[in-house]
């Protein structure tokens, strides 16, 4: 496969030029549902930069805002959804020259989105039972991107090419006849990733790509995506409520709480020194595989509802360190005063002002020696 | 089919000595003795053949303990669930409560789901949209006991307290679409509780649940095993959870107990080539290096499952036996036992010679009798190799 070669050649650049080239930088994002008095905020806020390889984690709890924040940065999102601040940049290289051109993804009109959705930013839908085309056979569904962004190509290079994507995510040639009902769950999601990769887009955007399916199946796909990511050196968004999964995976993780991003840091790090009480009960609700079994009591409470949103910090309700400032003041997305590192955390616990509680102070790596890449550890491939 | 009946008869009769589950003294609360399920097929490919669903389980469930069963969808687990519940009678079979064969009449009927209680997965679609919890409640208090109003008014306040949704008031007169997901999953083991069950059968009850919330359910069927002398089956796919919550981890494939023991024991001695692959696929967030899947593929047709070891084709340890002879369970701690060639002993060379459809031997022109008993050594604890 000629193209691999290729595409080998092209991460390697990747990663060693461009390796903090952002690809995608969002800054002040908000999204509204409704309008006027009614209206309420999903997401608030929020910041992130996505570099060119890197896989990006957005976790959270359901209702957390995590998916209308990828619907909202791709323009999917739809109506009563308002997207009312904030700005979009995608910086788009060209495979011939390497010349980045950045476009403000909120500001482009109709015309220019269809230029870069799906040719540059595709997305992965949670449900491929839902998201594939129930009467259309996988070839026609796998080429009809083909036919819209790549209107020179033959239908002879359309198959060609069709079939060289499924040979990429593990399925058989002969499945290009089939009907989505006529595939396993597994299957299915695999054709969802062949559709998103057909174009060869700089980013690619994962809604709870693998949340229906079996913990093997689960694995061998992600498996299989990052080695994809790896020779075609696309950015991953990857959205899940599974932390324990994000951590193996994921180069970096925010933690959204609420419609805000309460805390964002290397995965190795958010792992083993959280700096947000959210982001270590969450990591406590987890049954570990190893070790005593010990009682958990992972977060008291539910997720607020976004009509009523606490004042102050909104996680302080059900915040075991509350103090008296946390419920009037909102704490800024900051980085932890003893942090050199690029990690933030939206607590007032870590503004220096008073010694943070041990388990909220951890440091990482322990012996702060720099050495390989600390997220390096736990990627499940590398 | 009919030419591997044979096998699979002597391993029946082999099998149902063998009956999984927590071992404590006395007669359990809920024990299976044999249970198969075959499922026809009426139409389509396999017409006039059957789904086999589940095959010879026994199990037993004593007072105040937790089963966990494991497996991946097609496995069978809810099946065996429902086949405890007598939603779906079984093939063949029995199920005692309390040691007694449960009787056909009404009667009888009644007295067992009083007794036993399922809890489904999806508390979505498991409560009456158009009641209120009160309803859900009262229901089963009406057909079940002879209390007044004024008393399943108390009853029903004490069991909203019993599963932590304090105070009742509150959430009394509330319909399922004004709670959240945890608090549904709690009504619906409120419910299962009204009338003072035996047995609590929990059919994934967390999967749906966002991860906050799952830690407070399971904690929930840990408070109750203990307050309430409750005999627990928790069926689910995650490994992590049943090792948290489960004193015995029962781990089901395309129908079969594969393994089973201590909970602790599955997740960090298992011995079974199927577990440690589930175990190599979950997500582990504390694990150092690179996880390597130990296996591949998707389970069987459970219609014409494959003959031998149903988990030979995906097995990376696949041996010459374990295509043509049913594994029978093989003790291989206290209270632990394998269905696993690797641990039998007596084997002959050729029936260890690695099975020529395995991964790695595709391909592979010759493979040396060291390599083969590497091989069985690798299984882990137990193992007897010659």
């Amino acid at each position: 496969m000629t193209f691999a070669v290729n595409g080998q050649a092209f991460s390697n650049s990747a990663r060693s030029a461009l390796s903090n080239d952002p690809v995608l930088e969002v800054s002040g994002l908000c999204v509204d549902y409704g309008l006027g008095k009614d209206a309420v905020r999903a997401v608030t806020d929020a910041n992130l930069t996505l570099r060119r390889g890197e896989v990006l984690g957005i976790a959270g709890e359901s209702g957390s805002g995590k998916s209308t924040l990828a619907y909202a940065l791709t323009r999917l999102l739809r109506a009563p959804g308002v997207i009312t601040g904030g700005d979009v940049l995608f910086h788009s290289r060209s495979v011939e020259t390497g010349e980045i051109t950045t476009v403000d993804l909120l500001a482009a009109d109709a015309h220019e989105l269809r230029q870069y959705r799906w040719a540059e930013i595709a997305v992965v839908f949670q449900s491929a039972m839902h998201a594939l085309n129930p009467v259309a056979r996988v070839e026609n569904q796998l080429t009809d991107v083909l036919r819209v962004h790549r209107p020179d190509m033959s239908a002879a290079q359309r198959r060609e090419r069709a079939v060289e994507m499924l040979n990429m995510v593990g399925i058989n040639a002969d499945r290009l006849r089939s009907y989505p009902h006529e595939l396993s769950g597994g299957m299915r999601q695999r054709v969802m990733i062949a559709m998103a990769l057909v174009l060869r887009p700089q980013v690619v955007i994962m809604d709870e790509p693998t949340t229906a399916l079996d913990v093997v199946t689960q694995r061998e796909i992600l498996e299989e995506l990052m080695t994809l990511r790896d020779t075609l050196g696309f950015a991953v968004v990857f959205i899940t409520h599974d932390l324990s999964l994000l951590i193996e995976l994921a180069d970096s993780i925010a933690i959204m709480y609420a419609g805000r991003i309460v805390e964002q840091a290397p995965a190795a790090e958010l792992f083993h020194a959280p700096r947000h009480p959210y982001s270590l009960g969450l990591l406590s609700s987890f049954p570990s595989l190893h070790g005593e079994r010990v009682r958990m009591e992972g977060i008291p409470g539910a997720p607020p509802s976004l009509s009523s949103i606490p004042s102050g910090c909104t996680f302080h309700p059900r915040c075991r360190y509350a103090m008296d400032r946390c419920t009037t003041q909102e704490p800024p997305l900051a980085r932890p005063t003893d942090e050199g590192g690029g990690r933030v955390a939206a607590c007032w616990l870590q503004d220096g002002r008073q010694a943070p509680p041990p388990e909220l102070a951890r440091k990482f790596p322990p012996a702060a020696v720099s050495g390989p890449s600390a997220s390096d550890l736990s990627r499940s491939t590398s | 089919m009919t030419d591997s009946t044979e096998p699979t008869e002597t391993g029946r009769r082999a099998r149902s000595r063998v009956v999984h589950g927590p071992k404590r003294p006395g007669t359990p609360a809920l024990e299976a003795r044999g249970l198969v399920k075959h499922f026809p097929v009426r139409s389509g490919i396999g017409r006039g053949q059957a789904v086999h669903a589940v095959e010879d389980i026994s199990i037993a469930l004593p007072a105040g303990t937790v089963t966990a069963v494991v497996g991946e969808s097609g496995s069978g687990k809810s099946t065996l669930a429902r086949l405890l519940t007598g939603l779906i009678k079984p093939t063949a079979g029995e199920v005692l409560l309390d040691g007694e064969r449960v009787g056909t009449s009404a009667r009888e009927r009644r007295k067992y789901t009083n007794s036993v209680h399922l809890v489904l997965q999806d508390p979505f679609s498991s409560l009456n949209a158009v009641h209120t919890v009160r309803y859900h409640l009262e229901r089963p208090l009406k057909l079940h006991t002879k209390l007044n109003r004024a008393q399943r008014l108390q009853r029903i306040q004490e069991l909203l307290e019993r599963v932590s949704l304090t105070p009742a008031t509150t959430y009394i007169d509330k319909y399922p679409h004004e709670l959240s997901g945890g608090q549904r999953q709690r009504i619906a083991i409120a419910r299962g509780l009204a009338v003072g069950p035996r047995v609590l059968l929990a059919d994934e009850p967390v999967s749906m649940l966002d991860v906050s919330i799952r830690l407070g359910v399971l904690n929930l069927m840990d408070d109750l095993r203990r307050d309430e002398n409750l005999a627990t089956m928790y069926v689910t796919h995650d490994i992590a959870s049943a090792r948290y919550l489960a004193d015995c981890i029962v781990v089901m494939y395309a129908g079969q107990v594969v393994e089973s023991g201590p909970a602790e024991k599955i997740t960090d001695e298992p011995t079974h080539p199927y577990t440690q692959l589930l175990l190599s696929a979950a997500p582990d967030p504390a694990r150092e290096e690179t996880p390597v899947l130990k296996g591949s593929g998707a389970p069987p047709s459970l219609v014409t499952p494959p003959p031998g070891c149903r988990f030979h084709p995906r097995c990376p340890m696949a041996m010459k036996v374990c295509t043509q002879r049913v594994p029978e369970p093989l003790a291989v701690g206290a209270d632990h036992v394998s269905a696993c060639w690797l641990h039998a002993s007596g084997l002959s060379a050729e029936e260890r010679q690695p099975w020529p459809g395995r991964a790695d031997q595709v391909g592979a022109l010759a493979v040396g009798a060291a390599a083969v008993s590497g091989v069985a050594g690798a299984a882990g604890a137990g193992a007897e190799t010659k």
